[in-house]
């Protein structure tokens, strides 16, 4: 059977076509999830794409984490399935606190739009999963507002715990120690600020994407008790 | 005191912690001298909320607003709050 990916659609999110594309081009089958949606059972992963949900009125993600799919999909990441946010969907999860740290404004205060090179410092999350540490992966860029931070303690707990997901080869937005992407406690849920479902086509320049995402259908696959 | 008590305005300041870099608040720190403003530092941006609310003294009031504050007006990782609350004034 294949894998079933729910993609989370918050009124203002844009992204939400090209991921399904994306797995669905990886054999996965993959439906909208709206945002008032109570229940995400029946998938086998998440991903929260990116946009500006609900505008990013206030802060990116601080109004999105009152949605009611964000208990749903709190219930589903605490049973062990894998959950994915993009960029947006990265912001997302750190406001409703199922990821540590916050996205601010990009140092230089400019909007990047740009392909950057990744290192994968983990193969052991839903993101990364059976990848090799130091893979190098090209993956676009799409934001203002994707400089990871978070205090000394929260760094020092996701470097001993191996939670740093992806690191920028050339940090571009100022990032604490370059991080572009972070796990939580249970590896399942993993968010980072690049694009790799628009990175999966020789057509936009890097194929790169399809290495996270296949990787991420391998854990859907695997995870148990959703 | 009057029925009016059981009404408060609340002002809720937000700004970046310190120790969290502002690009914003440097930006325009660059920008003053250029107007002739020569010696002013320590510029920080943050945003301002203004709201109403019943509660039925100052304590409870302030409460309340600090939990709107908390809660949803500042991301506690990167921001802190200041909250002031006063009694409403009758438009």
């Amino acid at each position: 059977m294949a894998t079933r990916v729910g993609v989370v659609l918050f009124p203002g999110t844009n992204c939400e076509h090209d991921a399904i594309e994306a797995v669905e081009r990886l054999g996965a089958e993959a439906e909208l999830v709206w945002h008032g949606a109570t229940t995400a059972s029946g998938y086998d992963a998440l991903i929260l794409p990116g946009g500006f949900a609900h505008g990013d009125y206030l802060r990116p993600g601080a109004i999105a984490r009152f949605s009611p799919v964000m208990g749903a999909v709190a219930e589903f990441a605490a049973s062990g399935g894998p959950v994915v946010g993009i960029c947006n969907g990265f912001q997302v999860l750190t406001e409703a606190g199922l990821l540590p740290g916050a996205l601010q404004k990009n140092r230089g205060l400019r909007f990047l739009c740009t392909t950057v090179l990744l290192r994968v410092e983990t193969g052991a999350t839903a993101l990364t999963e059976g990848v090799a540490v130091g893979t190098e992966v090209a993956i676009p860029i799409n934001h203002f507002e994707g400089n990871y931070t978070c205090d000394a303690e929260t760094l020092a707990r996701l470097r001993d715990e191996d939670r740093v997901v992806l690191r920028y080869v050339d940090n571009p937005n100022g990032s604490v120690d370059d991080i572009a992407g972070v796990c939580n406690e249970g590896r399942n849920v993993v968010g980072l600020m690049p694009h790799p479902e628009r990175a999966c086509d020789p057509l936009l320049g890097s194929e790169d994407g399809i290495v996270l995402l296949a990787a991420l259908l391998r854990s859907a696959s695997s995870a148990v008790g959703v | 005191m009057s029925a009016d008590t059981t009404r408060w305005s609340a002002q809720v300041e937000v700004l970046l912690r310190s120790g969290i870099a502002d690009p914003q608040g440097a930006t325009i720190e660059r920008a003053l001298p250029a107007l002739g403003f020569a010696g002013v530092d320590g510029v920080r941006t943050g945003k301002s909320f203004r709201f109403d609310l019943t509660a039925v003294d100052e304590a409870s009031a302030l409460a309340q607003a600090t939990e709107v504050a908390d809660r949803l007006l500042a991301n506690p990782v990167i921001e802190e709050s200041t909250v002031v609350v006063v009694p409403a004034t009758d438009a």
